[in-house]
């Protein structure tokens, strides 16, 4: 399988054969991305990452993903001290950049950027999240972390829970799922619903997606439960954002009542949603969860940029 | 006695079975009246033997069928048919194309498509009946086509 210069903009550019190579890959790498091994595969070789949005997990492990290949990594994580704030395009930032790097992560606040991106560079995009549309190295590292702690994907029972009308990771994962064949799951407040094309999107793949506003009721059946944060950054007027906030917490007394093997996963940063007495509880993977996007960002950079396999 | 609303034309275009009420629409795709100095006729709700239907008939001026299937966005189901001396001398069925460029706008407003960069607005064509389009930047599917015309 060949992922040599290959874009990286939306789970769905890749086949579920391809999905598995890359978690399969990013297997091998955990030795490299907990330092208990060494190489220089990525060596003179340089990143350039573009966060014209806040970012602390994402960014940070895909510089350090590059760095522990023997890479080194340019960029900015504020736009304000670019050229955008002077009203340069997009286009014209994806073409500077893409003569000073040889792959571009970027994370942008429309929908569609790394799509754009990727029209007007040479070198490989990666998309680290385009508003509320894909992040796709996220989807990777969600379902890497669904098959190490459960050993497979297929059949469990997934909840995912909370703004599922604006959240960008659940939308990539309802799709990964059910290209899976994992059961799902959808828990939401009625305004925050799971868009009807997505719901759509998993039908064609013989997956029928239940939705429910009753997480007490789901949570007894489920493997995984995936928390996400309602995003204030999203919502178009603060009345709607107060309106929903803390609509759902995860607590101990929640998790009584679940699957002694169940695992809570958070794409972090979480608000209200979990509430830390969780992070104690064998339940919760949700910092594992983070770690795991070095490996799989590792694994990502290797196969787009480099001339041989470790 | 039938009521005739529209004369047959003697040489010309007939574009038939337009979706009810998207005459207007396509006469804008088409860029009509703008580009022709030529006779236009429309008629709308017209009842067909599959219900209603809108028809555009174009007086002395043969379009070009490949040029019209970027109609097929909004009236799937449209014929175009080739008039000389009172005769249709060539049918055609519009055909969706598989990609849609420039044609419509993303109805998703923080779509990069509709920044200002320099790209035009592109989308997949999903499926054909009923037309279903995918905007090739934000992956979002408009629900309103017509609504996007640009």
């Amino acid at each position: 399988m060949n992922f040599k210069h290959r874009d990286i903009i939306s789970i769905k550019d890749f086949s579920k054969e391809e999905i598995e190579y890359i978690l399969d890959y990013a297997r091998r790498m955990i030795p490299y991305a907990k330092a208990e091994k060494h190489t220089t595969l990525l060596k003179e070789q340089i990143l350039a990452t573009l966060f014209f949005e806040p970012s602390t997990r994402t960014r940070l492990s895909f510089e350090s993903a590059m760095h522990r290949l023997g890479g080194s990594v340019i960029g900015f994580a504020d736009p304000s001290g670019t050229s955008q704030k002077k009203g340069e395009s997009l286009a014209d930032t994806i073409r500077m950049a893409d003569s000073y790097s040889d792959a571009i992560v970027i994370r942008h606040p429309q929908e569609g950027a790394a799509r754009l991106a990727a029209e007007f560079a040479e070198v490989p995009i990666l998309n680290a999240g385009d508003g509320a549309g894909q992040h796709p190295t996220q989807c990777l590292l969600d379902l890497f972390t669904i098959l190490t702690e459960k050993k497979k994907i297929k059949g469990n029972n997934v909840v995912l829970l909370g703004d599922l009308k604006y959240g960008r990771t659940v939308h990539s994962l309802a799709y990964a799922l059910s290209l899976f064949q994992a059961n799902l799951t959808f828990v939401s407040p009625e305004s925050l619903k799971m868009p009807k094309e997505v719901i759509h999107e998993c039908k064609e793949f013989g997956v029928e997606p239940v939705s429910t506003s009753n997480l007490e009721k789901a949570i007894k059946e489920a493997d995984v439960l995936y928390a996400t944060r309602i995003q204030r950054e999203r919502f178009p007027d603060a009345e709607e954002y107060n309106r929903v906030v803390g609509s759902y917490k995860v607590d101990n007394a929640l998790l009584q009542q679940a699957k002694q093997d169940l695992i809570v996963m958070h794409p972090l940063p979480r608000f209200v949603e979990i509430e830390p007495e969780v992070d104690k509880t064998k339940h919760a993977v949700y910092f594992t969860q983070a770690f795991n996007g070095l490996p799989v960002r590792m694994a990502l950079l290797s196969l787009i940029l480099g001339s041989k396999k470790l | 006695m039938k009521e005739l609303k529209v004369t047959p034309i003697k040489d010309g275009t007939v574009i038939d079975h337009i979706t009810p009420g998207r005459a207007l629409k396509v006469l804008h795709i088409l860029k009509i009246p703008e580009s022709t100095v030529s006779v236009v006729s429309i008629l709308m709700n017209v009842n067909g033997k599959n219900g209603k239907k809108d028809i555009v008939k174009i007086e002395n001026r043969e379009l070009d069928p490949k040029e019209l299937n970027k109609i097929a966005l909004i009236a799937p189901k449209a014929t175009i048919n080739i008039i000389r001396d009172y005769e249709v001398v060539k049918k055609h069925t519009v055909e969706l194309p598989e990609e849609v460029i420039g044609l419509t706008k993303c109805s998703n407003p923080t779509c990069i498509s509709n920044a200002r960069e320099p790209v035009e607005s592109r989308f997949h064509v999903i499926c054909k009946d009923p037309v279903r389009i995918r905007c090739y930047f934000c992956e979002r599917e408009p629900e309103d086509i017509a609504a996007g015309i640009v």
